[in-house]
C-alpha cells in the first residue's frame, strides 16, 4: 500500500512536470528559431505578460478558452511585429531593446490588469484532455496523456521544428542568415524577411507560451511570470540551439519546480528551502553556460544586425 | 550642430514615447492633458514632491553611472536588480550587526557595505566572461533571479523581525533598523537626505573615473577594442571583471540608500525584486540610455524618469490611471532611443565626414563623439 503511495505520488509529480514544462518549452522553442536567424529577443518575459494579461482578460469576459489562446498568439504576433521592425529595419541593439520591450510588457500588463480587473479573479482553466487509450496505461497514463491540449502542441512541436529548421528551404535560409548572412544575402537569400518571419513565429510561441501559462493557472496578477521569460532565454543556450536540447532542459526546470511544490506541499522542506530550491532554474542556468562555453557554437552572426556594405 | 542632434534625438524619441503615452491614457478612457498635468503637478507641485522627485532619481542616478562604466568597456549589465538587492542585503545585515555604532560612523559603513554586496554581485559575471567566456547578459540576468529569492530566503528566515514570529503573522521583513543607520536629511524641513548628494557625488566620480584616470583610459581602451588594448599590455580579463564589478557597486550602493532612506527603516520583500527596488535597476539603464551613456549627463536624464515615477503616482491618485504607465512608457523610451541610435549614428558620420572637409578638428568633436556613442 505504502509502495502504491508513493508511486502515486511520483506519477503526479512527473505529470506536474510536463505541465509546468510546458510554458517555458514554447517560449524557449520561439526563442531558438529567432536565434538561428541571428535575433536575440530578451523581451520575451515582457511578451509573456502582455499576452499571458490578455489571454486570461478574454477568458474572464467570454469564457472561451480557444479565444483565449488566439489572443495570446495574436498579441504575441504584434510584439513581433514591433521587435522586428525594431532590430530588422532599424537595426537596434537586439539586447537592450529586448529589455525595453520587456519594460513595456511589465507596465502595460499591469496597467491594464489593474485598470480592467483590479483583483485577481479565478478564470475558467484549461482542461486536461486524456488521450483515449494512451491514459489507460497505468501510471505512465497518467503521468504522459492527461494534459491540456496546449502541452501535447507544445511537445509536438518539438519534433516539427527540428525538421523544419534542419530539411525545409525555410529552416535552411534561417540558419544560413544566422550564420553567415552576407554569403545568404549573395545567393539572394533575404535577410531581412528570413529574420522577421523567424521573429514572428518566436514572438507567437512566446504570446502563446504566455496564455498557456496563465491559463493554466486560472489566475493574473502583476509580474506573473516572475522571470519565466528570462529563463526561456537562457534555455536556449542550455539547449545548445536545437529543439531537443530546448525540450530537455524546459522538462529539467519543469520536473525541479515539481518536485519541489510536491516537497513543499508534503512539509518535507521548510518554507525558506523553497526559496532556495527556487534559485535552481536560474544557478542552473549558469553552471551549464559555464560547461558550454566555448564548447557549442552560437549562431555565427546572432546579434548582429545586417547591412549590405 | 552635432552636440544639438546628439541631443534631440533622445528628446524626440522621449516625445514619441510621451504620446504613446497619451494613446495609452486615451485607451483607458483618461484625458491625456488632465493627466499630464497631473504627471506634473505629482512631480513637480511642491518642495516635497520635488524632493520625492529627487529620491526617485537616485538610484537611477547610481545604476545608470555604473551602466555607463560596463558600456564604455563594452559589457552589457543587466544585473541591476540584483545587485541593488545585494547592497541591500548586505548593508542591513552589517546594520543589524553593529547597530550600536554613532552615526557618523554607521551610516558610511553601511554605504560601504551596499558598495561591497553589489562589487560581489557584479564580480561574478564579470569574471565569468573574461575568464570562462560566459555571455553576461544572461548570466547577470540570472543573478538577479538568484538574488531575488536569497533576499525572500533571508527576509523569511535569518534576518526576519523576531516579532513577526512570535505574533506569527511572519511579515518578511526585518525588524526596525538602528536610528544611527538612518541617512541624515540635507535640507532642513524638507524629506531630502543624504543619498541623493551622494549618488550626484558618484555620478561625478564615474566620470572623473572614466575620463581622467588611467584605469578609465584602460577600460575604455578594452571597450574601443580589446585587442588592440592587448598588445598595448592591457589585462583586458582583469579589467573586464573590473568594469562589471564597479558597475554593480554602484547598484549596491543604491540598494543601501534604498534600505537607509526609507522612512520605513527597514528591508521587507512582497516575493518579487520589483517590490523592493521599484524596477530601479532596469529604469537606470533608461536613464543611462536616454543621457548617451555619459555618467553626467545621467544625473538629469535620470532625474526626468524620477519624475516620471512620482509624477505617476500622483496620476494613481488623481486619475485613478494605475502607476505603472511609468514603466510601460518607460519600455517604450528604451525602444525608441536604441532605435534611433542607428539615425544618430548616421547623422554623425554625415556631420564625421562633413567636418573632415572642413577641416581637421579639435579634441572637442572627439569627446563629443566620446559622449554620444
Amino acid at each position: 500500500m505504502r509502495d502504491f503511495f508513493t508511486v502515486s505520488i511520483l506519477v503526479a509529480t512527473i505529470a506536474s512536470g510536463i505541465r509546468l514544462a510546458t510554458p517555458y518549452l514554447l517560449a524557449g522553442l520561439g526563442e531558438t528559431i529567432g536565434q538561428r536567424s541571428g535575433v536575440l529577443n530578451l523581451g520575451v518575459d515582457g511578451v509573456m505578460q502582455l499576452s499571458a494579461f490578455f489571454s486570461y482578460w478574454a477568458v474572464l469576459e467570454t469564457d472561451n478558452l480557444w479565444l483565449g489562446m488566439v489572443i495570446g498568439l495574436v498579441v504575441g504576433l504584434v510584439m513581433g511585429v514591433i521587435y522586428a521592425v525594431v532590430t530588422v529595419v532599424l537595426k537596434a541593439q537586439q539586447g537592450i531593446s529586448g529589455i525595453g520591450i520587456f519594460l513595456f510588457g511589465l507596465g502595460f500588463s499591469d496597467l491594464m490588469f489593474r485598470r480592467q480587473v483590479g483583483t485577481p479573479k479565478p478564470a475558467n482553466q484549461l482542461p486536461e484532455i486524456p488521450i483515449p487509450l494512451l491514459s489507460d496505461i497505468p501510471w505512465v497514463g497518467e503521468a504522459l496523456f492527461e494534459h491540456s491540449v496546449v502541452t501535447y502542441a507544445a511537445f509536438a512541436t518539438v519534433p516539427l521544428l527540428a525538421w523544419m529548421l534542419r530539411s525545409t528551404t525555410f529552416g535552411m535560409n534561417i540558419r544560413a542568415v544566422g550564420e553567415n548572412p552576407q554569403a545568404a544575402d549573395s545567393l539572394g537569400v533575404s535577410v531581412a524577411w528570413n529574420r522577421t518571419f523567424a521573429i514572428l513565429i518566436g514572438n507567437g510561441m512566446a504570446g502563446l507560451a504566455g496564455a498557456a501559462l496563465v491559463l493554466e493557472l486560472g489566475i493574473f496578477q502583476p509580474n506573473l511570470t516572475n522571470g519565466l521569460g528570462f529563463i526561456a532565454v537562457a534555455l536556449v543556450y542550455f539547449g545548445a540551439w536545437r529543439p531537443v536540447g530546448i525540450m530537455s532542459g524546459a522538462l529539467l526546470y519543469g520536473l525541479v519546480a515539481a518536485v519541489v511544490l510536491q516537497w513543499k506541499a508534503q512539509g518535507i522542506i521548510p518554507r525558506g528551502a523553497s526559496d532556495i530550491a527556487a534559485m535552481a532554474p536560474a544557478v542552473l542556468t549558469i553552471l551549464a553556460l559555464i560547461i558550454l562555453a566555448g564548447r557549442v557554437q552560437a549562431p555565427a552572426a546572432l546579434t548582429r544586425p545586417f547591412s549590405r556594405h | 550642430m552635432k552636440r544639438f542632434l546628439g541631443a534631440s534625438i533622445p528628446l524626440l524619441a522621449a516625445g514619441i514615447a510621451f504620446l504613446f503615452g497619451a494613446i495609452m491614457l486615451l485607451a483607458i478612457g483618461a484625458s491625456p492633458w488632465e493627466g499630464l498635468k497631473a504627471l506634473l503637478d505629482g512631480a513637480f507641485g511642491s518642495w516635497d514632491r520635488l524632493a520625492a522627485t529627487a529620491i526617485k532619481a537616485t538610484p537611477l542616478i547610481l545604476v545608470g553611472a555604473g551602466i555607463t562604466i560596463a558600456f564604455r568597456t563594452s559589457v552589457v549589465n543587466i544585473g541591476g536588480e540584483g545587485q541593488i538587492v545585494a547592497g541591500a542585503l548586505l548593508s542591513t545585515s552589517v546594520a543589524l550587526a553593529v547597530p550600536d555604532l554613532p552615526g557618523i560612523l554607521l551610516v558610511p559603513v553601511v554605504l560601504i557595505a551596499g558598495l561591497v554586496g553589489g562589487a560581489i554581485v557584479g564580480a561574478i559575471p564579470g569574471a565569468l566572461k573574461a575568464y570562462a567566456s560566459v555571455n553576461e547578459i544572461l548570466s547577470t540576468i540570472m543573478l538577479n533571479i538568484v538574488m531575488v529569492q536569497l533576499m525572500n530566503y533571508l527576509l523569511r528566515g535569518p534576518l526576519i523581525d523576531p516579532r513577526e514570529v512570535e505574533a506569527g503573522t511572519r511579515i518578511p521583513q526585518t525588524e526596525r533598523l538602528s536610528d544611527n543607520a538612518s541617512l541624515p536629511n540635507i535640507v532642513p524641513g524638507v524629506r531630502l537626505h543624504l543619498g541623493v548628494l551622494v549618488a550626484v557625488l558618484a555620478a561625478v566620480a564615474v566620470y572623473i573615473l572614466l575620463w581622467r584616470t588611467p584605469l578609465g583610459f584602460r577600460l575604455r581602451a578594452v571597450g574601443h577594442s580589446p585587442d588592440a588594448a592587448r598588445a598595448a599590455g592591457i589585462n583586458v580579463k582583469a579589467n573586464i571583471t573590473m568594469a562589471l564589478s564597479m558597475s554593480g557597486s554602484l547598484g549596491g550602493l543604491a540598494g543601501a540608500i534604498l534600505v537607509f532612506g526609507s522612512e520605513g527603516q527597514r528591508m521587507v520583500t512582497d516575493g518579487s525584486s520589483t517590490g523592493f527596488t521599484g524596477s530601479a535597476g532596469f529604469n537606470g539603464i533608461v536613464a543611462a540610455l536616454f543621457g548617451g551613456l555619459h555618467p553626467l549627463w545621467t544625473i538629469p536624464s535620470s532625474f526626468l524618469f524620477g519624475a516620471l515615477l512620482t509624477g505617476a503616482t500622483n496620476l494613481q491618485r488623481v486619475l485613478q490611471v494605475p502607476a505603472p504607465i511609468a514603466i510601460a512608457i518607460n519600455g517604450i523610451v528604451v525602444v525608441f532611443v536604441v532605435s534611433s541610435g542607428r539615425i544618430r549614428e548616421k547623422l554623425d558620420r554625415m556631420l564625421d565626414a562633413r567636418s573632415e572637409l572642413d577641416g581637421p578638428s579639435g579634441d572637442d568633436t572627439a569627446t563629443a563623439k566620446g559622449a554620444s556613442a
